[in-house]
């Protein structure tokens, strides 16, 4: 079975939800990356999903796309994470995801890529721009070098699709809970739990939801639709202010989802 | 036709985006492919063709500058007589009246030099469509004047400072706008780039261009032409142009990309021409970047040229061989102003002048029983304040 959805599947059958927080590689520095990863798998999270900046970030928020912008002018780039991950991938613990937009993967070789991508502990990557009917470009560099090829599952996938991707979709299934782009939200659509019901028929796979989840309560709130949550711009924003007890609460809400 | 696959020119593309589109990308798909061949629609677009766009343009023959060429026949496509001044009318009425019959009420579009939006925002007034249109920071300083027209016309224009502040930025905003309001939005693309089925579409509604010119140049010449010359940024004026001559296999075809300051130093605006393929905005195409994978800014004087991507059928063409690319200077590009105001009288859009300067070189070296055809493809209206900052007052 995949690391992945070990790693996931380990978490939810002890009772808690798996937690994914999001980061941006090279925000601060990539002297950041080797002490953020550490502490985060300290607090017991179940994967770490490390963004790579792009010049262009069509599915981010203002959040993610200042972060990335502040990680490009630190020069951080594809090459540059993966070498840095390979530094001290022996004392990574948890799976690694690597959210990347696709043109620095083409850019790197997709065959290098995936070759190198593991070595540096990452087990899984997230194209928010590639959808299923383009993952051809990509998908067999991957599998042959053992690297998940996560999908997102989004509201306005319809049914059949919904099939398709859920069939597809490796390591864990990435459930989009808005129509928009990433970044905190107050309020989300009332029958999102129809729609992760929908998603579960199809798969054995773990769900996991993400985009505009950023408090304890929606952490708790949406782990008891699926198998956990993933947080992106409330974690990259509480780390640009160095503020871990806000993270520390957010994990901490995974850990006692069905504890009401 | 240059279509392989359904979506795919050749191995050019696709539709690289995020899943939360896919779905509006079928529906507008399906929506397009019924209405395509609807009489009742077709009928509409070419009323508002006729009786409010001005068409058919004329194909006049530039005699003076036939003359200062001393070469082949030179041709104008006058799409510059448009309403709105520019061939972006043909595609920006031909998708808010699709959007229409999709019972979409609200339309979201870039816009780079602004003659896109200003069509947008043009066909929006006349059909009762709310518009949004995003437009570079850097941009909207240097095209202040169709900023105020798209207002005028009760469009809201909306300030992007993200990235280069240009036009690729403004349609990584577009995108991001439309797939927050997806339920009742209508994005119109302005080039025949963009995930499929936009480049299909951009071409369709711009191949009235090239339909004209043919007959029009049998009428007139009772053949027809040797070569026929289009500016490519992302490539809708060429690609409506090229489009209908793709068969005639005896007619040259000849793209004209932004050499900017030269290729050689690095600051232009040639996707085909100095790009490598990738993927931005939804397709894989020729792309200006670096070695790794981030996109590169463009630099064009024009800003309609400004984009680091080309359309896909461009690429496709380009790859077998079937149309051919070269490239003009900013300086050279000024020089095509001057030469068509002084010949003819007539003041071309700084990205048309790209292909009258590059036309005016290639006719010197055709006989004098050859024809080409230049797509004027915009009026130079609103680049006087640029032509005037780079002229001053030395105009020899």
């Amino acid at each position: 079975m995949s690391q992945l959805k070990e790693a996931v599947l380990a978490t939810t059958a002890q009772g808690d939800k798996a937690f994914v927080p999001y980061i941006m590689a090279g925000d601060g520095g990539l002297e950041n990356l080797q002490p953020t990863i550490l502490k985060l798998q300290e607090l017991g999270v179940t994967a770490i999903e490390v963004g790579i900046p792009f010049t262009d970030p069509v599915a981010d928020g203002p959040t993610i796309q200042a972060a990335g912008e502040r990680a490009l002018a630190e020069g951080t780039t594809l090459r540059k994470v993966i070498e840095t991950l390979s530094s001290f991938a022996e004392q990574i613990t948890v799976p690694l995801v690597a959210m990347t937009y696709l043109n620095p993967i083409l850019a790197y070789g997709t065959e290098k890529f995936a070759i190198d991508a593991k070595k540096a502990g990452i087990r899984g990557v997230i194209i928010p721009d590639m959808p299923l009917e383009e993952r051809d470009i990509v998908h067999p560099a991957l599998k042959n070098g053992g690297i998940d090829l996560v999908q997102l599952v989004s509201l306005t996938s319809t049914p059949e699709r919904i099939e398709r991707l859920t069939k597809a979709s490796e390591g864990f299934i990435y459930a989009v809970t808005v129509n928009g782009i990433t970044g905190a939200r107050s309020s989300f659509q009332k029958d999102l739990a129809e729609h992760f019901k929908t998603i579960q028929t199809y798969t054995d796979t773990p769900v996991l939801a993400g985009f505009g989840i950023s408090t304890p309560e929606q952490v708790k709130n949406f782990g008891s639709y699926c198998s956990g949550v993933i947080v992106g711009s409330k974690i990259v924003d509480s780390l640009a202010n160095n503020d871990w007890a806000t993270i520390e609460t957010l994990v901490k809400a995974s850990k006692t989802a069905l504890v009401k | 036709m240059t279509t392989t696959v359904k979506g795919r020119f050749g191995r050019f593309g696709g539709q690289f985006v995020p899943e939360t589109l896919m779905t509006a990308l079928k529906e507008l798909d399906e929506a397009y492919d019924q209405y395509k061949d609807d009489e009742d629609f077709q009928t509409e677009l070419r009323y508002y063709l006729k009786n409010y766009v001005g068409r058919e343009t004329p194909l006049y023959f530039a005699e003076r500058l036939t003359e200062h060429c001393g070469g082949a026949k030179v041709y104008l496509k006058r799409e510059d007589l448009n309403h709105t001044g520019a061939h972006k009318i043909n595609n920006a009425l031909g998708q808010a009246l699709l959007a229409k019959r999709m019972g979409k009420k609200k339309i979201v579009a870039e816009t780079g030099a602004g003659q896109h939006g200003v069509a947008t925002a043009t066909a929006c007034a006349l059909l009762d469509l709310e518009c949004i249109v995003y437009m570079g920071a850097e941009d909207i300083k240097r095209q202040a004047l169709n900023v105020f027209r798209m207002e005028l016309l009760g469009t809201k224009v909306v300030s992007v400072d993200s990235g280069s502040s240009t036009l690729k930025d403004a349609v990584n905003e577009a995108l991001r706008h439309w797939v927050t309001n997806i339920e009742d939005t209508h994005y119109i693309l302005g080039s025949a780039m963009g995930p499929h089925p936009f480049p299909t579409i951009v071409r369709d509604f711009q191949r009235v261009i090239g339909d004209e010119t043919r007959e029009q140049i049998l009428a007139l010449e009772n053949r027809l032409p040797n070569t026929v010359v289009a500016c490519v940024g992302g490539g809708s004026n060429s690609i409506g142009m090229f489009y209908p001559f793709v068969e005639d296999s005896d007619v040259s075809l000849i793209g004209v990309e932004a050499a900017g300051k030269g290729i050689e130093t690095g600051k232009h605006a040639a996707a085909i021409q100095g790009g490598q393929t990738g993927v931005l905005h939804g397709a894989f195409m020729y792309l200006l970047q670096d070695e790794d994978g981030f996109v590169q800014e463009a630099h064009s004087i024009s800003a309609g040229l400004d984009y680091p991507g080309v359309g896909p059928e461009h690429c496709y063409l380009h790859e077998i061989g079937r149309a051919t690319y070269g490239t003009v200077t900013d300086e050279e590009a000024l020089e095509g102003v001057k030469l068509l105001c002084r010949t003819e009288g007539i003041l071309p859009a700084l990205e048309s002048a790209h292909a009258v300067y590059y036309a005016s070189k290639l006719a010197e070296t055709m006989s004098k029983d050859e024809i080409l055809v230049v797509c004027l493809s915009g009026r130079g209206d609103k680049d006087v304040h640029t032509f005037h900052e780079a002229f001053g007052g030395d105009l020899g």
